[in-house]
């Protein structure tokens, strides 16, 4: 079996980058992050990768794009201001086609905010957050051993789809200490980088070209057209969530990430007074976990919606739901985490109807 | 007959986009010969700019990247450490490199990293319809400096040469001109050394060069050429900035 | 002694050869291409040296010189 080793969040990720194949990161420091860029420092050179600590997180995104551009396993992190910087280097890496993975280790917003824990950043992740109509696959761990796993998933999805791959973790996630595998696995046939842009003489003299303009708007809704049905192919192979209890709950939790694991505590609580209660986890934010939702919908009678936000995801909750159910949403912010008996309490206040 | 002057290879034969006279057609047939002198196009990648430059991916025959305007350098680095044996040139404006881009030029320039920097600097923005850039000189109207650049409110034009000379990183900057024969052909030259110590892996090359924009100026071609020679000129001195082969900066 | 072939197709009129021949022989010519423009030829090229001064300043790569 392999070995388990004790690391804290953020080099975890950087260490699973690694294995998996990555050997450029261009990054920048920002709390709670730093300690991914300082991993990452540490152990490019003794793989013979390549470490730049970048002028800032709109640099780095642009760095990611060339190297990407040019056939490399590329990825870059930063925590929600520098992820809105980000923006528009994302945007670009969709239009062009370009694997990359981007990591988000989530603080309390809007704009400096706070150094804590936070889900704030799940409209910009899942509904933009910069220009256009394209899409990231996000995924969202809620342990480090899955944080792992999905940045090893993330760099294959990146390279298959030939899209962004965004990694939203929180600050608990970044900063606690977990014990963690490196499983050696061969997730899926990727093709070869024909179209990298690494020199002419490297596949076999046709002009690359690296590039998300189209002046013409015949071609450019020729262009989002395939990129809308490339995203089709994602939402329909994609989708990945945890049910935890469902099958003869009243009410399910709906909840992400750190705060997920936080509502599965409170499941076993409410389960040992009585309560039939479960929880749907969403792994993949985008695609959204449809699927997993229309397996439950018919049976569970509502739903609780729990985020360290003021409501973002609730929304695609509702959306899914259609009005099936009510959706219920309970929400901390400011970096705050919620207690388990906090979300124990409205599910009582719920099933007692008093909600 | 023998031919001694043809359309370099490294130059796509496609008509180009940029308006009658425009000195980028003339820098980027530059940028062609010399990677056919130096034989390089099998291993150079190009990143062309936002700007009347964008499209220069369609214009040469090596790889080429489009990138976010001003972020070139950054692109460029990651091209660069990606394929290390590799000539990496950007394409850049003055709006590109000087306003929005400024960051990421000085940075690639301290960093050393190893690509070559091609400054096309004919102080104001063509591609969006004529407004003061960050070369645009003082008295100058352009469209956002309608009265003429007020120095008092608007600021002094930026010499990006002498400036990011007096960084370590840097291993030959230059400045030339392209508003005649002599100068096409010093021009040449110093695109093709800041080419040969990047392969020769000596560090950050620029080349700034001193352009024209007839449209937004509202000249004729014939005239612009003139303008150059007038007035940037003393602003803009030409000539080997930095040279780490030279000794001491000059 | 020299020969300069236009493409005269690419020709975008802009005159800047016109100024740059030693011996005075690119001029532009009495017709306009299918883009519209005027485009320069030569009027004598029994006169032509090879300089190459026209292909040059050239901004479209027109001209082509044979020596």
């Amino acid at each position: 079996m392999g070995e388990r080793i004790l690391m804290k969040g953020n080099e975890a990720i950087g260490e699973a980058a690694i294995k998996a194949g990555c050997r450029f990161f261009f990054g920048y420091p920002i709390t709670p992050q730093n300690e991914l860029p300082e991993y990452m420092s540490r152990r490019m050179p003794q793989v013979d990768g390549t470490f730049v600590q970048a002028e800032s997180e709109i640099a780095a995104i642009n760095m990611v794009y060339g190297a990407a551009g040019a056939g490399a396993r590329a990825m870059t992190s930063s925590s929600s201001p520098g992820i809105s910087l980000k923006q528009e280097g994302i945007s670009y890496i969709a239009g062009a086609e370009l694997p990359a993975v981007i990591v988000n280790i989530v603080r309390g917003g809007p704009g400096l905010g706070g150094i804590q824990p936070g889900q704030g950043d799940y409209f910009q992740s899942v509904k933009g957050g910069g220009h256009g109509d394209y899409r990231l696959i996000v995924l969202a761990p809620a342990n480090l051993q899955e944080a792992v796993d999905l940045v090893t998933e993330a760099f294959d999805l990146a390279d298959y789809y030939r899209n962004p791959v965004l990694i939203l973790g929180d600050g608990l996630l970044g900063q606690m200490m977990e014990p963690v595998e490196f499983k050696a696995t061969k997730l899926r046939e990727l093709p070869a980088k024909e179209w990298a842009t690494n020199g002419l003489r490297n596949h076999g003299g046709k002009t690359n070209i690296i590039n998300s303009l189209v002046l013409d708007p015949h071609g450019l809704e020729e262009h989002n057209i395939r990129l809308q049905e490339k995203y089709a192919r994602i939402v329909e192979a994609e989708q990945k969530a945890e049910i935890v209890d469902c099958d003869d709950a009243e009410l399910a939790i709906v909840a992400y990430g750190s705060t997920a694991r936080i509502a599965k505590t409170a499941v076993t609580q409410l389960r040992q007074e009585g309560l039939k209660v479960g929880l749907i986890r969403p792994i993949s934010l985008w695609p959204f976990p449809v699927k997993d939702f229309e397996k439950v919908i018919p049976t569970v009678k509502s739903f609780l919606t729990v985020e360290m936000s003021a409501g973002q995801m609730v929304e695609d909750v509702r959306l899914t739901v259609n009005g099936r159910k009510p959706v219920y949403f309970y929400g901390r912010m400011g970096g705050i985490v919620p207690a388990p008996e906090e979300i124990a309490a409205q599910v009582r206040e719920i099933l007692g109807g008093a909600k | 007959m023998v031919k001694v002057f043809e359309r370099p290879k490294a130059l796509a034969d496609v008509p180009t986009h940029y308006c009658p006279g425009c000195t980028h057609g003339i820098i980027h047939r530059l940028i062609a010969e010399v990677i056919d002198e130096l034989g390089i196009v099998d291993k150079t990648i190009g990143v062309a700019p936002v700007g009347c430059a964008v499209l220069a991916y369609n214009y040469f025959t090596c790889d080429m990247q489009q990138a976010a305007h001003g972020r070139a350098p950054a692109v460029a680095t990651g091209i660069k450490r990606v394929c290390p044996d590799s000539a990496v040139f950007t394409y850049q404006g003055d709006g590109d490199l000087a306003s929005i881009g400024c960051a990421e030029i000085v940075h690639a320039a301290a960093r050393s990293e190893q690509i070559t920097t091609i400054f096309v600097n004919n102080g104001i923005y063509g591609m969006t319809g004529g407004q003061m850039a960050p070369t645009t000189l003082p008295g100058d109207k352009t469209t956002t400096s309608p009265y003429g650049r007020d120095t008092s409110k608007q600021g002094f034009p930026i010499r990006i040469s002498e400036m990011l000379a007096t960084l370590d990183g840097p291993a030959y900057i230059a400045r030339v001109s392209v508003h005649n024969v002599a100068n096409i052909v010093r021009a040449r030259k110093a695109i093709k050394k800041a080419f040969e110590y990047q392969l020769a892996g000596k560090g950050f090359t620029l080349v700034e060069i001193l352009s024209t924009c007839p449209t937004n100026w509202g000249f004729t071609p014939i005239e612009a050429l003139n303008k150059v020679k007038s007035e940037m000129l003393p602003y803009f001195p030409l000539g080997e900035i930095k040279d780490i082969e030279a000794g001491e900066k000059k | 002694m020299g020969k300069v072939t236009f493409t005269e197709e690419r020709c975008k009129g802009c005159e800047l050869c016109t100024t740059v021949c030693p011996v005075k022989i690119v001029v532009m010519a009495d017709k306009i291409n299918s883009k519209g423009f005027r485009p320069a030829t030569v009027s004598d090229m029994k006169k032509c040296i090879a300089c190459a001064a026209c292909a040059r300043i050239c901004p479209d790569a027109v001209i082509e010189v044979e020596k």
